[in-house]
């Protein structure tokens, strides 16, 4: 009897319902919704990987003109670790996260190989975008840091050429200003992370906007030496352990 | 109006509500058995714990109650609904947030009644209304696996439900309307595999929480069971599992059906969108028993006929358009008659996902893209990008009126309002 009445009742209460939440649909206030080691490289991985290239250019290219990173040539290991961070939301870029959402680490690590192993020449740098005193700032934080306030040198582990070590550390050149601004910021708000200890974030929280602007600046205007090839290895210590980069000797430790 | 007409409408309406109230109770402890008074000796053993993670696996408990990232089983990811915000509990033996405290009956009850083990009532995102065909034996075997996974002190996040439907109340109301206890729907005159399949696609594979349409309040209906709907707030259409037109298999080969599940690729279909994240975590993980006897079942369902909406001619103009933007951006894995390139880009023409009288799938998987899942059967699958960065909202709508009218295919167009819709819901 009793499941009847439901049967009865359910045709009059919904409509009743949606009529009363229509009427108060205008007084409710919407609740926002809640914030949100190299592989062997195997064959055919051109067709499988055609879904990254709209946004990072031909063969994994993209230029200094748009937005998105060049990823052909990086480091194998820096390029998995971006994806492993991507897919877990230590880096929060929802386009790059649902895409590889469901994909395995031995197939993301597969894809990073693909792109770490092509050797393709890069275009001359644009001009700079930045007046003559904001781009010395931003030369002398790369290449010296700022001991007073504790921010080493870019170089002391991007290498001196600043094109990266292989297999983890990866080169400041050949990007876009505005993507190097972004992730530099985004590494100061916690937007992007890495593995822990993040030291990256350290060093992005010492930095001012000023001294952002001006390493993104002078990083962006300078042209890629010796085809962007990575370092085999950090010639020195590096100044501070860093989360995901195993293998290279950290200095007083 | 005399005083006594007042009072007596005072005390009926009183009593009306009384008895209301006392019906709402009624049917939301129906059923209920009260949790046995004494402790209860629960005796765990390695083949329950191994059937438990199958079990776990086939139900997917592990996609809603971890987060992005974060540690198994330990709760806090956010479901959207049209009400609000649901955030899923900590399933972790810990003591104070997970259900270490918890007996097996009480998870029992949980599963079959929607009941938490302080006595709330819980929230049908949840998928209680299928879980409640669950055995009890099913049931103890997941409980003695989750109480095997390492404790994580990750405190419940509150719900962000907006009132009424944050109280117990109105969730009572909505259980008294919608919601009754089940227990597997045996089928006396069908073989044991079919009835397997029931029990699989109804109880833990909860299929119908979203290939079936949901009401104003959020709830679904037997009789519409399979039907396809929207998934409210994600904004996919999980299409209809017992309609040719829309993803019914019933003419489907039956080991097609069982490739799909396991793999997420079949020859005439593959899965994208939410059904990618089912497979990735759940189906690929089917014995090949249990994914036969799923197909069984979905392939004898009751068939429904989809009628197409009238749709006019497409606009010549959005054709043309529409050519331009395939030839440049798709005709490369697509092919120039939409004949796709056999095991890596499907084909368009008479692609029923391309065709379906809802076009929220097509503009979502032109404007973000997406990999298959990468399963055991198919690890390393080909991909569709993403074209948000480089398609205006006209650009998308005419690519895919052209796709729809192209080579044989024949359905409504597309407009840009869709394409905007489509990014706004999702806030792309």
């Amino acid at each position: 009897m009793i499941d009847r009445l439901r049967s009865l009742l359910r045709p009059v209460v919904v409509p009743l319902w949606m009529a009363a939440s229509l009427g108060c649909a205008a007084a409710q206030p919407a609740t926002p919704p809640a914030p949100v080691a190299a592989t062997s490289i195997a064959s055919g991985m051109a067709p499988r990987v055609l879904a990254c290239v709209t946004c990072h250019g031909k063969e994994g290219r993209a230029t200094q003109e748009g937005y998105f990173p060049r990823i052909a040539g990086k480091p194998a290991g820096y390029l998995a670790n971006q994806l492993l961070n991507f897919r877990e939301g230590r880096r929060s870029y929802p386009q790059m996260g649902s895409l590889i959402e469901h994909l395995t680490d031995d197939y993301l690590r597969e894809m990073a190989a693909h792109f770490a192993a092509l050797e393709l020449p890069y275009p001359p740098p644009p001009a700079p975008q930045a007046p003559p005193a904001a781009l010395e700032r931003g030369r002398l934080l790369v290449q010296q840091g700022d001991a007073a306030r504790n921010i080493p040198a870019c170089v002391q582990c991007h290498g001196p050429a600043m094109t990266g070590v292989n297999p983890f550390i990866p080169g400041l050149l050949g990007l876009p200003r505005d993507y190097l601004n972004s992730q530099l910021g985004a590494w100061k708000t916690g937007q992007r992370r890495a593995h822990a200890p993040d030291c990256m974030a350290d060093i992005a929280r010492q930095l001012t906007p000023e001294d952002v602007s001006a390493v993104s600046a002078w990083l962006a205007a300078q042209p890629v030496p010796g085809g962007g090839k990575p370092a085999a290895r950090l010639t020195g210590a590096m100044p501070v352990r860093c989360g995901g980069v195993d293998g290279v000797p950290v200095a007083g430790r | 109006m005399k005083a006594s007409t007042i009072l007596w409408s005072i005390s009926s309406t009183l009593a009306a509500l009384g008895i209301a109230a006392a019906a709402v109770i009624t049917l939301n402890l129906r059923g209920e058995e009260p949790l046995p008074s004494a402790p209860e000796a629960f005796s765990s053993r390695p083949e329950l714990v191994a059937r438990g993670e199958y079990l776990a696996r086939v139900g997917n408990c592990m996609a809603c109650h971890t987060t992005q990232g974060g540690a198994a089983f330990a709760g806090g990811r956010g479901i959207e609904t049209p009400f609000g915000v649901v955030h899923s509990s900590n399933l972790t033996p810990d003591k104070a947030s997970g259900i270490g405290q918890w007996s097996s009956a009480e998870f029992w009850r949980a599963m079959h009644h929607g009941r938490s083990r302080d006595g709330r009532l819980l929230y049908p995102a949840f998928p209680y209304p299928n879980y409640t065909q669950v055995t009890r034996e099913d049931s103890d075997a997941i409980y003695a696996y989750l109480q095997s996974q390492p404790a994580v002190a990750e405190p419940n996040r509150p719900h962000a439900l907006r009132f009424p439907y944050s109280t117990q109340a109105a969730l009572a109301v909505w259980r008294a309307l919608f919601f009754a206890p089940g227990a597997p729907v045996v089928a006396p005159t069908q073989t044991a595999e079919y009835n397997r399949g029931a029990y699989l696609v109804n109880g833990l594979g909860h299929c119908t929480a979203c290939h079936t349409p949901r009401n104003a309040l959020g709830a679904t209906t037997e009789a519409l069971a399979f039907n396809g709907g929207l998934i409210p707030v994600q904004n996919w259409y999980a299409p209809a599992l017992n309609a040719a037109a829309e993803a019914g298999v019933k003419e489907w080969p039956l080991e097609d059906v069982v490739a799909l599940l396991k793999t997420g690729t079949a020859p005439h279909g593959s899965v994208m969108g939410p059904m990618a994240e089912v497979v990735f975590r759940s189906t690929q993980y089917l014995s090949d028993a249990d994914a036969r006897a799923m197909a069984v079942y979905l392939q004898d369902l009751p068939q429904h006929t989809v009628v197409p909406p009238p749709a006019a001619p497409p606009v010549a103009s959005a054709m043309a358009r529409g050519a331009k933007v395939y030839e440049q951006q798709c005709a490369q894995c697509h092919g120039d008659q939409g004949q796709g390139q056999p095991g890596a880009f499907p084909p368009l023409a008479g692609n029923r996902a391309v065709l379906l009288a809802d076009t929220t799938n097509l503009v979502r998987v032109v404007l973000q893209g997406g990999y298959l899942p990468a399963t055991a059967g198919n690890p390393r699958p080909h991909g569709m990008p993403p074209f948000r960065h480089v398609l205006g909202d006209e650009d998308v709508a005419a690519v895919a009126t052209f796709v729809r009218n192209s080579w044989g295919n024949q359905a409504g167009s597309v407009g840009a309002i869709e394409v905007y819709r489509a990014k706004e819901r999702r806030g792309m």
